[in-house]
């Protein structure tokens, strides 16, 4: 019956969102305000619609309902409660609805929202997102309908992959999906501005804290999967330049350059066509990134081909998307303008500067991403393209965009005098250029890479230092508490993020610089010496989990003679699917980690062992986080609210539809 | 006069610089392409002598053997059709086992046989790696892609 009742959710949703995306279009076209009126209700139709329907769902597998194929195929009666509601969005149908189920919630926070705004331009806006939602709830319905039934019903479940029975998978994908989604919201009001022909500061003021809501999500997701790919996959990576990783990098790339293109676009009045395209950009590489996860073209192109309803779907409306979103804006282009004009050395140069680095970035990614792809659809062989390719790539590209972050906020808006901006910079550059050299040489060893990474982490954190110095300084409050006052909370989150930049280069400099990997052959009672650490491995003892069976290792970590820690790692077999899984063990620190993970049974009495010490890895996910709260604190700034109800009432004054 | 100028130096830096990075790009990608053999292909030499390559197909049954001492290991990965040997030193990942799909990324030893310097690992929910899957179409003997319930053990 739930099921059931799921699937009748659905076919309304997707009702609410024809609806959303329908009529309020056509009355905001004839100015038929009763019509533009119904875009509220019809989003929140579509909201409660399909979270009834992903609530069915999730209620089909805490039921262990396996007369549910996406059931049956994807959890197992032995499976942890937590788990199995994970499990609704550990298959590609679950991960669908819930991709729809945060596009509605996207869409209902924009509709509640929106009342402030100019009745037409939100309800083309909430009329884009219903588009978009429609298409996808029409993919579910007809390519992954997640509530098929399976008759007879199965005994028991396949069990959800061992991969995914984490913590970390969790929480990763919706908030991953949060990020994706949410720039949507971008391209709605950048497709409903370009309709409406004007695109102006207002419109990049309404934009902002949206666009930098779903990109706070995004690092968040993205940082949250790299972390689970480091402690789950048993091996100590984090990063992995896999296509499945590349398509959430590349909407980040985008989404990081809009974010910067939208600030300039709203003080300013400049890049407003850059900024429209980006935001069109950003959005359609999300959706690219759906089909490539989604449609199994990764795993297989041959399988693809043979069952090719998904992917043709996903890439079909993928081409509707961006085909009518560039046709609307070639259509109104010559409206935009080009705003105010700058000089070679200014603020927004080197904003401009930074846009194309991230976007040239971005095209490396994505040119090594599709082009196996692509040969292999033409049956021209089977290739790969590997890590060294995006290293090589990546260090050179955005090595001067790491750069341009100390410069870029010191730099005056319009003309930035070059021996002004040096002087600003000049202690900072000195101090940058002093660490960088000594800090490898305090460790031990020097080469250039290692001294550039050093470089631009300090660069950037002297540089904000130097710039929040001369602001405070500058500022007429006597009181240390007034000064801080004095700037709004969007100037903090930049330098916040701005920070969050340089601890991540910092880790990963340090990773890659000093880590230690050794892979030994370790029998009870020997030991292993890892850096300043001595590895002892004790023994291992058998264990048995709710869905598995396993051993569990124990290793006695000393520094000087002195305990650290003692590390359980430990090599699981799941009943359900065979499946072997390694969990490592991490002590987790501030400036490094410890590593144990077992490989396989060499003998009774000995292992395969991977000891790693990895210093600082930690501050590559501190660092993603301070850049999302960053942006938390640029959401924040009271200037929106504020501004927003003055903003509305000077445009609405001056506001005449375009005929 | 002046305007025009200096537009015109700015699309001459912009066109440098994206030249500059096109180059690069295209440079790095050149030389950092791996391509991918099957055991028939290297039998018949077709698999380059000094460049890393990757090898996918099956490992056979029972050929996976232990070197005393360390982490080395031999087995050996074939299409159903040919088959050669390949050596390892490391930590094999945890999807690797005999009658199993693998892809070993290294390059042609003296004596013919395959050094692996990586097994690859992908989080990859499919036991069959994309490659292995192909070569074992490749000659002939093609794995009918498991549809989701027959798996169900019980």
């Amino acid at each position: 019956m739930i099921p059931e009742i799921g699937q009748i959710a659905l076919i309304l949703a997707l009702t609410s969102a024809l609806a959303l995306g329908i009529l309020p279009m056509v009355g905001a076209a004839r100015n038929d305000a009763m019509l533009m009126r119904q875009s509220r209700p019809a989003a929140f139709a579509q909201f409660l619609f399909v979270a009834l329907a992903f609530g069915c769902l999730g209620a089909s597998f805490v039921a262990n309902d396996f007369s549910v194929v996406n059931v049956a195929s994807n959890s197992n009666s032995e499976l942890p409660l937590h788990y199995r509601i994970a499990a609704t969005w550990g298959s590609h149908e679950g991960s669908i609805l819930l991709w729809t189920l945060v596009m509605s919630g996207w869409t209902g926070a924009v509709a509640l929202k929106s009342r402030t705004l100019p009745r037409a331009l939100a309800a083309r806006a909430l009329g884009v997102m219903g588009l978009i939602n429609a298409g996808l709830l029409l993919f579910v319905l007809f390519t992954s309908n997640p509530f098929l039934r399976l008759l007879p019903a199965a005994a028991d479940g396949r069990d959800l992959n061992p991969l995914l029975q984490d913590p970390g998978m969790v929480f990763h994908p919706p908030i991953l999906y949060t990020g994706y989604v949410g720039f949507s919201v971008a391209f709605a009001f950048a497709v409903a501005a370009l309709l409406e022909g004007r695109l102006d500061a207002a419109w990049a003021r309404w934009s902002r804290p949206w666009t930098t809501a779903a990109w706070c999500f995004l690092t968040c997701g993205i940082c949250l999967g790299s972390f689970w790919a480091y402690y789950v996959l048993g091996w100590g990576g984090w990063w992995f330049w896999d296509p499945v990783e590349n398509a959430s990098f590349m909407p980040w790339l985008t989404g990081t350059a809009l974010i910067h293109s939208l600030a300039v676009t709203e003080k300013r009045g400049t890049f407003k066509s850059w900024t429209v395209l980006l935001a069109i950009m950003t959005f359609s590489l999300s959706l690219l990134g759906t089909f490539l996860v989604r449609s199994g073209v990764i795993t297989s192109v041959h399988a693809f081909a043979t069952d090719p309803a998904r992917g043709v779907f996903i890439l079909a409306f993928l081409a509707l998307v961006i085909g009518s979103s560039l046709t609307i804006f070639m259509w109104r282009a010559p409206r935009i303008g080009l705003g105010a004009s700058f000089d070679a050395v200014s603020r927004e140069s080197m904003l401009l500067a930074n846009n194309v680095l991230l976007v040239v970035a971005m095209a490396a990614v994505l040119l090594g991403t599709l082009y196996p792809l692509v040969l292999d659809v033409m049956d021209a062989g089977k290739i790969s393209v590997g890590p060294p390719y995006f290293n090589a790539v990546f260090y050179p590209l955005l090595a001067p965009a790491l750069f341009l972050i100390g410069v870029a906020p010191l730099a005056r808006w319009q003309k930035s005098p070059i021996p002004e901006l040096a002087t600003r910079l000049t202690w900072a550059a000195a101090v940058a250029v002093v660490a960088s050299i000594a800090v490898p040489l305090a460790i031990g060893d020097w080469t250039l890479l290692k001294t550039t990474g050093f470089l631009l982490s300090f660069w950037i954190i002297a540089a904000v230092i130097t710039a929040v110095w001369m602001r405070l300084s500058a500022a007429p409050q006597k009181s240390i508490a007034g000064k801080l006052r004095a700037n709004p909370a969007s100037w903090y989150g930049m330098h916040l993020a701005h920070l969050g930049i340089a601890a991540f280069v910092f880790g990963v400099t340090m990773v890659k610089s000093y880590e230690i990997e050794k892979d030994v052959r370790l029998s009870f009672g020997q030991t292993i010496d890892a850096g300043p650490y001595r590895v002892e491995f004790k023994g291992v003892a058998d264990e048995v989990g709710p869905n598995y069976d396993g051993v569990a290792g124990a290793f006695a970590v000393t520094r000087d003679g002195k305990p650290v820690a003692t590390m359980q790692p430990e090599k699981r077999l799941y009943r359900a699917t065979q499946q072997t899984m390694t969990e490592a063990a991490i002590d987790h620190g501030l400036t490094r980690d410890i590593y144990v993970s077992l490989g396989n049974m060499i003998d009774d009495k000995t292992w395969e062992v991977r000891v790693h010490i990895k210093p600082f890895v930690n501050w590559i996910w501190l660092g993603c986080l301070i850049m999302a709260i960053g942006g938390g604190f640029a959401i924040a700034d009271r200037r929106y609210r504020l501004r927003k109800s003055r903003a509305t009432e000077t445009i609405a004054g001056g506001y005449a539809p375009i005929p | 006069m002046k305007a025009r100028h200096r537009r015109f130096i700015w699309i001459v830096a912009g066109l440098g610089a994206l030249g500059i990075a096109a180059a690069l790009v295209l440079n790095a990608f050149q030389s950092n392409l791996v391509f991918f053999y099957t055991p028939t292909q290297i039998a018949n030499g077709e698999a380059p002598k000094s460049r890393n390559f990757r090898l996918g197909g099956l490992v056979e049954d029972k050929s996976v053997k232990r070197i005393p001492d360390g982490l080395g290991v031999t087995f050996i990965v074939t299409d159903k059709e040919k088959s050669i040997p390949v050596r390892y030193s490391g930590i094999l990942p945890d999807l690797f086992k005999e009658g199993r799909g693998v892809v070993a990324q290294g390059h042609l030893g003296e004596d013919g046989g395959f050094v692996a310097t990586e097994v690859l690992a992908k989080h990859d929910e499919n036991y069959m790696p994309p490659e292995a899957a192909e070569a074992l179409r490749k000659a002939g003997h093609p794995v009918g892609a498991p549809s989701q319930f027959q798996q169900v053990q019980k």
